[in-house]
């Protein structure tokens, strides 16, 4: 992207009558107000699951029941999943999306405003729904994040609260991503073909892909739940001639496309940062292009490995194992290509490097240990045990969430126009960094000693190992708020940023004064086609 | 085409694609069946293939009977024997008894399952009142047969199996189930 040429300031309009208050957030269609409101409603979310968390965590940290009864302790940790997932990771790239996609393609806004404001508020009821579940009788869903049948067909109206706000969530999801494949494909600058896209843009449109296609098999597989508990249906009713077994294949066929929703644009992220922070163009672009592509159709062929232990025979087993060992190899390309992007750069160490360089470490982690449970023979073993709960935090966590920190620190001087305060974000990488892995490294031991997942009890052998993680998950979730601090700072004083910001950065966003203007581009830059 | 048109017509062509992917997923539950019903597996509702018959006189494997009901079936459901010595390969009957103290007609559907799990596929079923749904009267008194026999082939550290049978209520439902091989 280095050949982009400097483009003049653009003059900003004058606005017309806006409203404001409250009816200013409730009727926005401006791309940056939404992806604000989108960044708002995940961090609220992320601190919400993360309470969650922390109550789990402190029910764990002695053997014993202390403070959660059992029947509770299953509710937040389905709802943890739910919240952090659906609520936090997902609205946050969205987020990102909003406020960079223009930008990035040298757009005004997204190509739907109105619709980008009816997806956002989609959102805040579904959030209300869940949370108001656990006042329901018999409480929040307590199925686990994958409401498996036949425990969700047999829960109390906590589950039918939690099945609309997946319905909420799920709408809110697609019109998002059609929304954001309709800019990609539709609003790009002239000159700015598909191969010339930044890999942000690349990820995200792979993303958008996954979302429409899988998003709505997951809305059909609970409204078969619902049809199940109120309707008298038998899709997942043994008795009635159906299979709980069937659900788990209709979930994960939406679920592990899932899994590359919430990595994808991590991926851009990263392949964003590393080259600005090593003053060289990333490395390989059209293998991280393809790369992300094969990802993205690996992803419907792999749902089989999250349940090699409902016997479906050698057959399909090998099958699933190979077909999911394979998605180590474009994503190895990535890790490879990142490392080579730094090679022999001149790299500096602010705060997104230092996140983006936690991601590719921790990430490695996470994906090793998921060629590890790939194997059959050895999931069989380790399904259901803390391993697999490390290994997705490792991938979720140090994955999607460290890239979000990054992207956060990388952006914001554009968006706020000030730069945030560096020294305190170094604190937060560093003391995010230990406390993550404190908290989710001994994990893999307390799984590999067969710990199972789910479970607020646990025998005395694993009370060391849990306490660590208990004290590592407390010090990780206190850490988020030195984060909240520094953005809150930003927002309000701060040193003034430069249209360019980062000395190395490029790409169509880093043309634009700093803050960005209302209407990002008022005229399509032009990208020269050499 | 300007661009609102271009626009309009992929949202539309995105918007067809979430419908009928939201459509593929109802596709899916009779794709199962199928599926399932082509390779074999989870086949409840059916009698076995007959095989191992080469009666193994020389061994003795203790089969016990157990029986459940779920979410307060109003029924007494009980084995006639709670267990029987049994030689792999031997055609053996046992019968079940159910009663149901309600005051009207209850349709319920019986799974079997088995301990250890790995001997599932040796019992061989020939005849079972677990083969379709079972509606009992008020009052009634049924007593139901199981035919079976374990096929030889029986890994010989397997000393003892146990089939369970746990009956299910089927609302609104009064007729035989349709074998859908699911």
């Amino acid at each position: 992207m280095n050949e982009i040429q400097e483009i003049a300031v653009q003059p900003a309009v004058e606005p017309i009558e806006e409203p404001h208050g409250i009816m200013r957030w409730l009727t926005s269609t401006d791309h940056k107000e939404i992806g604000t409101l989108y960044l708002i409603f995940s961090f609220a979310m992320f601190l919400v699951g993360g309470s969650m968390a922390l109550c789990i965590r402190a029910e764990l940290f002695r053997p014993g029941l202390q403070f959660l009864r059992p029947e509770l302790f299953n509710q937040l940790t389905t709802m943890h999943g739910l919240v952090m997932v659906f609520g936090a990771v997902m609205p946050a790239f969205v987020g990102f999306a909003n406020w960079q996609l223009p930008m990035m393609v040298g757009a005004s806004d997204m190509a739907f405003p109105r619709l980008n404001n009816f997806g956002f508020w989609l959102l805040p009821p579904a959030a209300i729904l869940l949370m108001a579940s656990f006042f329901a009788p018999g409480g929040a869903t307590a199925a686990g994040w994958t409401l498996y049948a036949p425990l969700s067909v047999q829960m109390g109206p906590g589950m039918d609260m939690a099945i609309f706000a997946v319905h909420l969530l799920g709408i809110s999801s697609i019109v998002g991503a059609i929304n954001i494949a309709t800019t990609i494909l539709h609003r790009r600058a002239p000159g700015m073909t598909l191969m010339k896209m930044p890999m942000f843009v690349w990820t995200w449109l792979v993303t958008a892909f996954l979302l429409v296609a899988v998003m709505p098999v997951f809305a059909s597989a609970v409204t078969m739940l619902l049809t199940d508990r109120h309707f008298g249906t038998h899709f997942f009713n043994a008795a009635g001639g159906g299979d709980p077994v069937l659900f788990q294949h209709i979930f994960w066929f939406f679920g592990h496309p899932e899994v590359y929703i919430l990595i994808l644009p991590a991926f851009g992220i990263i392949s964003e940062i590393v080259p600005t922070f090593s003053r060289k163009p990333l490395f390989g672009y059209r293998s991280m292009v393809f790369a992300t592509c094969a990802i993205g159709v690996l992803a419907f062929l792999v749902w089989g490995h999250h349940m090699f232990t409902v016997g479906f025979g050698v057959g399909p087993e090998l099958f699933f194992m190979y077909a999911t060992m394979l998605v180590a190899v474009p994503t190895g390309v990535k890790l490879f290509n990142w490392i080579g992007t730094m090679w022999e750069g001149s790299l500096t160490f602010e705060a997104p490097m230092l996140f983006a360089l936690g991601f590719i470490l921790v990430f490695l982690v996470g994906g090793v240990t998921g060629v590890v449970l790939a194997v059959a023979a050895v999931d069989v073993q380790l399904q259901d045990t803390y391993y697999v709960v490390a290994h997705f935090h490792y991938t979720m966590v140090a994955g999607s969430l460290f890239s979000l920190f990054a992207a956060t620190y990388y952006w914001l001087p554009k968006w706020t126009g000030r730069m945030y305060d560096e020294t305190l974000a170094r604190w937060h990488f560093a003391l995010s960094i230990v406390f993550f892995n404190m908290t989710f490294f001994v994990m893999f031991f307390l799984g590999l000693a067969g710990m199972p997942r789910r479970i607020p009890d646990y025998p005395l052998q694993f009370a060391d190992f849990n306490m660590i993680a208990s004290i590592g998950a407390a010090g990780f979730g206190f850490s988020q708020l030195l984060f909240l601090y520094v953005v809150v700072k930003c927002v309000r004083r701060g040193a003034p940023a430069s249209g360019r910001v980062w000395e190395g950065a490029v790409g169509l966003e880093w043309t634009l004064p700093s803050p960005a203007p209302r209407h990002s581009f008022e005229i399509p830059p032009v990208v020269p086609s050499v | 085409m300007t661009t609102e048109t271009r626009q309009r017509k992929l949202f539309l062509i995105l918007i067809a694609v979430a419908a009928a992917m939201f459509g593929f997923g109802y596709v899916l539950p009779p794709l199962y069946a199928k599926v399932c019903q082509l390779t074999g597996f989870n086949r409840l509702q059916s009698a076995d293939a007959v095989s191992g018959t080469q009666q193994d006189s020389n061994r003795t494997v203790l089969m016990q009977f157990d029986s459940n009901l779920r979410d307060g079936l109003p029924w007494n459901f009980r084995a006639m024997q709670a267990t029987a010595p049994v030689h792999p390969g031997q055609l053996v009957q046992v019968s079940y008894e159910v009663r149901n103290n309600s005051d009207h007609a209850i349709s319920g559907q019986a799974i079997a399952s088995y301990a250890p799990a790995g001997a599932a596929a040796y019992v061989r079923k020939l005849e079972c009142f677990c083969f379709s749904i079972q509606t009992i009267a008020a009052h009634e008194i049924r007593q139901m047969p199981v035919i079976f026999l374990i096929d030889s082939s029986l890994p010989s550290d397997v000393p003892t199996v146990t089939l369970s049978y746990t009956f299910f209520e089927v609302p609104g439902r009064q007729t035989t189930v349709k074998e859908s091989g699911t």
